[in-house]
């Protein structure tokens, strides 16, 4: 901490020392980095010191303690200057993120039928532990869904072609390589086509109680009272194990590619190598595995809808991933440049005009969705010229984590819990009450604190406050 | 010497660390264990009605103990089961293990969460000051 030097009320920096090659800039208030875990400084800082890394390590406001990078964490790498590709900076929930959909409706056609759906819901997304989806793929089925995404789940009739456009990379990860999967990863996803997880994941709907930025917020159909839903999950049981079967091979290789590890979990290889180029292939079509989990669960949720609110009419209004590592064209040292960039627990946000925007909102901004918690809010976002030169186009994900489950399950109990919040209005479905203490609201931090950080920090805009009404809990 | 066997788990960040002791290596990955089933239910609830086996092989202990932790987590994943009962025989840097639970029953065990790996965080595989045995990482949740 006391490397640390203040640029702005937003803005920290620890200047390169030791084997660090760039800074690293942390992003946050000064309560928010009071409350940050010692282990960020120390993580940022060893990503700092990986080859091949361009400009600084980034940390954003909701950087919380991680596997080798921090949860949180920004870094980009140049090929050419050795840059490497870390499983660690993935992390193991790859393209883990947040789809958003609109629903037509306002929070008051819904009061009426609230439990209803909320059942509806529960019956139609498989939640929790060991819960299985309608689909059992075979080994064909499965190359087919890692090599096109959600463009696969769309031929076999799960959504409509609009949602395409509002998916990152159009629902489908160029350059996937389904052989590069082992066999352990593909059994693991045979059976979980569809499902939303545990832990964190969710399936909310909610409700607009704030809007920040008017134009912004009509563009991306948002006005106050809207009824929307928000799905978090990733890419389950398959990107769980490549992050688990590719962390190995980085850890034994490490010393063949001459990279020394500050931190086993840190383990990586140069993008520019057998092992690097099997890894990208595997994490490319898992990130495809997301896509098309988070656009089957949105085919369920229409079906959920059409039963109980059949005037609904459920459009996707964007899908981002948190947990990637994505090839980018990046403005460094003045100049454009082809880097590949990891967000680790931290979203991209493109500012307006950018090519990968959806056309209809190229103008505005990309949409950032931040995951917060099943007691606070989420938020909407709009990605900012300013964050390119910033964090390479990168804002926070969510409210993080502050205090661990162990914790939780001591201050809290799930049935209260559940009875507490269904005080406020908010409906919670889960097949765990322990799970649901695991995820208490009180476990997180501020989420407001974090996407004003955000904004204050010009990493993205709010463009509209959300609040859950129904949450089903994995 | 006067050594406890037993599990338990302590807090890290956003996930949890599982710990082990025994008076042997191999005690300590049996104890392991039944701390990685205690992250999903309470092992009590576990009834041993099949059985699982597992092999794995490292260049190191620690690594091995990862490897173990994983194909657990890998079994119990594609089988949907819990697995919560385990003996270990270790061979130089081999394992094999024995693995025993039943398939998860949501109601009865009240699954919290799903592991989705072991890692290299925390990851210690020797004996203490006492001269127990201890293994012991994070796992992802």
């Amino acid at each position: 901490m006391t490397l640390l030097s203040r640029l702005s009320d937003f803005e920290w920096r620890i200047e390169a020392h030791g084997k660090m090659r760039v800074p690293a800039i942390l992003y946050a208030s000064e309560e928010l980095i009071r409350d940050m875990d010692n282990k960020v400084y120390e993580q940022i800082v060893n990503v700092a010191t990986l080859p091949g890394i361009q400009k600084a390590a980034y940390a954003m406001p909701d950087a919380h303690w991680g596997y080798g990078f921090p949860i949180g964490g920004v870094a980009a790498f140049d090929p050419q200057e050795g840059g490497v590709v870390s499983a660690g900076g993935v992390g193991f929930d790859i393209s883990c993120g947040v789809r958003t959909l609109l629903t037509g409706i306002k929070a008051a056609d819904l009061t009426p039928l609230k439990h209803s759906l909320a059942d509806a819901l529960y019956r139609h997304i498989p939640a929790g532990v060991g819960s299985t989806g309608r689909l059992n793929l075979d080994d064909q089925q499965l190359d087919e869904m890692l090599l096109n995404g959600a463009q696969w789940a769309l031929k076999l009739g799960y959504g409509r072609e609009a949602d395409l456009d509002r998916t990152e990379e159009r629902g489908c990860m160029a350059g996937a390589r389904p052989e590069a999967v082992s066999e352990f990863a593909k059994n693991r996803q045979r059976r979980e086509m569809g499902t939303l997880g545990s832990g964190n994941h969710y399936l909310e709907i909610q409700h607009v109680v704030q809007i920040y930025d008017e134009a912004s917020a009509r563009a991306f159909g948002l006005a106050p009272d809207d009824i929307v839903v928000s799905i978090h999950c990733g890419s389950r049981g398959l990107g769980h194990q490549i992050g688990t079967d590719f962390l190995r091979e980085m850890v034994l290789q490490a010393p063949h590619y001459g990279i020394e590890l500050p931190d086993r979990e840190l383990a990586c290889a140069p993008i520019e190598s057998p092992l690097g180029e099997t890894y990208l292939g595997a994490m490319r079509a898992a990130i495809n595995c997301a896509l098309a989990n988070r656009q089957i669960i949105t085919h369920l949720v229409r079906q959920a809808f059409a039963e109980v609110i059949p005037v609904a009419d459920l459009s996707v209004l964007y899908d981002v991933s948190h947990n990637t590592c994505k090839v980018e064209e990046h403005i460094v040292d003045g100049h454009p440049k082809r880097v590949f960039i990891h967000r680790k627990g931290a979203t991209r946000a493109f500012g307006p005009g950018h090519p990968a925007i959806p056309e209809a909102l190229r103008a505005i901004g990309q949409p950032v969705l931040i995951g917060g918690t099943m007691g606070t809010a989420s938020y909407i976002l709009v990605g900012m010229d300013e964050s390119e030169r910033r964090s390479f186009s990168s804002s926070c994900h969510g409210a993080g984590r502050q205090m661990s489950r162990h914790q939780a399950t001591k201050h809290w109990r799930g049935r209260q819990l559940i009875d507490e919040l269904a005080g406020r209005g908010i409906i919670i479905r889960s097949p765990s009450t322990r799970g649901v203490a695991e995820e208490a609201p009180g476990a997180y931090k501020d989420v407001t604190a974090v996407v004003e950080a955000a904004e204050e920090a010009g990493l993205s805009r709010r463009v509209a406050r959300l609040e859950p009404l129904i949450c089903v809990k994995g | 010497m006067d050594v406890k066997v037993g599990w338990e788990h302590y807090a890290h960040g956003a996930d949890i660390g599982v710990r082990g002791t025994g008076r042997s290596m191999a005690e300590a990955f049996e104890q392991v264990a039944v701390a990685l089933a205690g992250v999903i239910t309470d092992p009590a609830r576990v009834e041993a009605r099949t059985e699982v086996m597992i092999e794995c092989e490292a260049p190191d202990p620690e690594v091995l103990l990862v490897d173990w932790l994983n194909a657990l987590v890998y079994e119990m994943a594609v089988r949907r089961m819990i697995l919560a009962r385990f003996r270990v025989s270790l061979e130089g840097n081999q394992l094999r293990g024995r693995a025993w639970g039943e398939e998860t029953d949501v109601a009865r065990h009240q699954p919290a969460v799903e592991v989705k790996g072991a890692t290299y965080t925390d990851l210690f595989v020797g004996q203490n000051s006492t001269g127990a045995w201890v293994a012991q990482c994070v796992v992802d949740v």
